[in-house]
């Protein structure tokens, strides 16, 4: 089956901007990351992006967001790059990449989300430490706010990154791997989050490599190695071709035995 | 408190301890983004590399401050530039720039030692009692500048010293946020020649910010405990060269380091003696997870 491309970059039905991918290639000096992608998300669902590992899901993330120089290729928002409405953008990278014994606590990190739209030379408003402490309220943390990080679990550490992007006030959600090391509980925590931010309308995109159960929680599926395998509802792109696509051989995933 | 007086009555004295404090306060300041950013090596390099800039504004008859910074500078560019068009890693680009630059700088000051009153030991270990009132002026500039910039991008320099990708993706300049921060660590460096010299730069740098990131939580607390700790670090330093007719530069270092395995040994949070059972597990499973 050919690549599904749900590409268009007219806003959806409610007026919403919307992202189109058109024709993005990434290379990393001599290797090919990512081949001619073309893609749409759009506002109002959770959007997952599954790939093996090396598949090139963060790269995706990054190049969208004009993180990392690209081959060729284009993202907009709306009818403008995205790259030039990135206080419109928040982006919680991989938890791999964070040095968790820097010196800060979970309000120090919170706060970060504030940096942008406070601007140069001011100092944090009223405004802008309410809106941290619903944030870090909204996912539990509020009690931890005088906590270095490094003293916190896994999953505390996710939430207290969630807590950042929802200070953020932002349109366009993005989360690298966002549940990796979290427990049940706190996975529900985060998941029901997402789902409130894509029902307010924000763009939420996740980059996950969970196959079972959790699967589910996703309106929308972008599956990705190297090139696009197949993007679009969850139903369509969860096929026993599309998963061979990706991932080679044989793959168990949620409702196909493996 | 007479042990205390008596040095301040030689003008010379004061204006030595008035450029040891204000460079022990702006070293431990800036140091602690070298610390937090893991580029410790990079204090290394600028403060190595800025030795030609120093040979040659000296020939030239120009400010010595001016041309140790602008080479400070072409040393990071050209140490970014290695990294980005090869694939040689950081680590070895800043080797390999900051011994050429260092080995050009002890050849054109060897060259020009001969014509002129120079010593090239002034520019490797310092000459804090060389200090000419021109030099405290400089120094309380430079002083007075870094400060007021990291105080006014305090938040923007932490955003992007903790996630810098996070910060890019928020909208932050970060290009110009890390050339800045590398502006400010040049401008330290340039200032604490005349105390240290430069191969101890780095001491100053990273000393007094590390041992006051085992004693207090945030960044902006590592910076001002960190000062405190370069400051009497710098003055003890200075009382005791005066006094046991030491090398100042040295004595200051030693003292710093004499506060780190203080706060290694005895910090309540992260003490080797303090927190003996909890730690050393600890840290025996991060050993092995990072070599894993
Ligand atoms: N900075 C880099 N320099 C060179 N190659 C890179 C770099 N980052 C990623 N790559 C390569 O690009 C490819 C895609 O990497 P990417 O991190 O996007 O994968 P991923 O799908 O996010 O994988 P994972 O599930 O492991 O996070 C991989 O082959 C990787 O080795
Ligand atoms: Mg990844």
């Amino acid at each position: 089956m050919a690549p599904r491309s749900i590409r268009t970059s007219n806003p959806d039905a409610n007026g919403n901007p919307v992202i189109a991918v058109d024709h993005l290639t990434v290379n990393y000096r001599d290797t090919q990351a990512l081949r001619n992608i073309n893609l749409t998300v759009r506002p109002g669902r959770l959007v997952g992006i599954f790939g093996p590992n090396g598949a090139g899901k963060s790269t995706l993330m990054k190049a969208m967001l004009g993180l990392i120089p690209v081959v060729t290729g284009r993202v907009t928002y709306g009818d403008q790059d995205l790259a030039h409405q990135l206080d419109r953008v928040a982006y919680v990278p991989q938890r791999s990449q964070i040095d968790w014994t820097f010196p800060s606590t979970v309000w120090d990190v919170v706060m970060m989300g504030r940096v942008k739209k406070t601007g140069w030379l001011k100092r944090f408003s009223a405004t802008s430490r309410q809106l941290a402490k619903e944030a870090l309220d909204r996912v539990g943390m509020l009690e931890f706010k005088d906590r270095p990080i490094g003293a916190l679990s896994g999953g505390q550490q996710q939430r207290v990154f969630l807590a950042r992007a929802l200070a953020q006030e932002a349109n366009i959600f993005c989360f690298d791997e966002p549940f990796v090391g979290v427990d049940q509980k706190t996975e529900a925590v985060i998941f029901q989050i997402f789902h409130e931010l894509a029902n307010a309308g924000k763009i939420v995109l996740v980059v996950n490599h969970d196959l079972g159960e959790s699967i589910t929680n996703f309106n929308q599926i972008i599956l990705l190695n190297k090139e696009l395998i197949a993007a679009g509802p969850r139903e369509w792109v969860l096929t026993r071709d599309n998963m061979t696509r990706a991932y080679g051989g044989h793959i168990g995933f949620f409702g196909h035995a493996a | 408190m007479n042990w205390f007086y008596e040095p301040l009555q030689f003008a010379f004295m004061q204006r030595s301890l008035a450029v040891a404090v204000m460079v022990g306060i702006i070293c431990s300041v800036v140091g602690s983004y070298l610390m937090v950013q893991r580029l410790a090596l990079l204090g290394d390099a600028i403060s190595h590399s800025v030795l030609p800039g120093l040979a040659l504004a000296f020939w030239l008859g120009a400010n010595i401050f001016v041309g140790a910074f602008i080479a400070g500078v072409i040393s990071t560019v050209l140490i970014a530039w290695i990294h980005r068009r090869s694939p040689i890693k950081e680590d070895a680009a800043m080797g390999i720039v900051f011994s050429a630059f260092f080995a050009l700088g002890i050849t054109l000051i060897t060259t020009i030692q001969k014509d002129n009153k120079i010593d090239l030991n002034h520019f490797l270990f310092g000459n804090i009692l060389g200090v000419t009132s021109g030099d405290v002026r400089d120094t309380a500039i430079i002083a007075a500048l870094v400060l007021v910039a990291v105080v006014l991008f305090y938040k923007e320099l932490l955003f992007y010293s903790f996630d810098p990708l996070g910060a890019q993706a928020s909208g932050l300049p970060v290009g110009r946020l890390n050339l800045g921060l590398m502006v400010l660590i040049a401008l330290t460096v340039v200032a604490s020649m005349k105390v240290v010299g430069v191969i101890l730069v780095l001491a100053l740098l990273i000393t007094p910010g590390a041992t006051a990131y085992l004693l207090v939580p945030r960044l902006h607390q590592v910076m001002w405990l960190g000062s405190g700790i370069g400051v009497i670090a710098s003055l003890s330093g200075m009382y005791l060269s005066y006094y046991f007719n030491l090398p100042s530069g040295p004595a200051i270092v030693l003292v710093a380091s004499g506060f780190f395995a203080l706060a290694f040994l005895l910090s309540p949070r992260h003490g080797v003696l303090t927190q003996r059972p909890r730690r050393s597990a600890q840290s025996l499973s991060s050993i092995l997870s990072e070599e894993a």
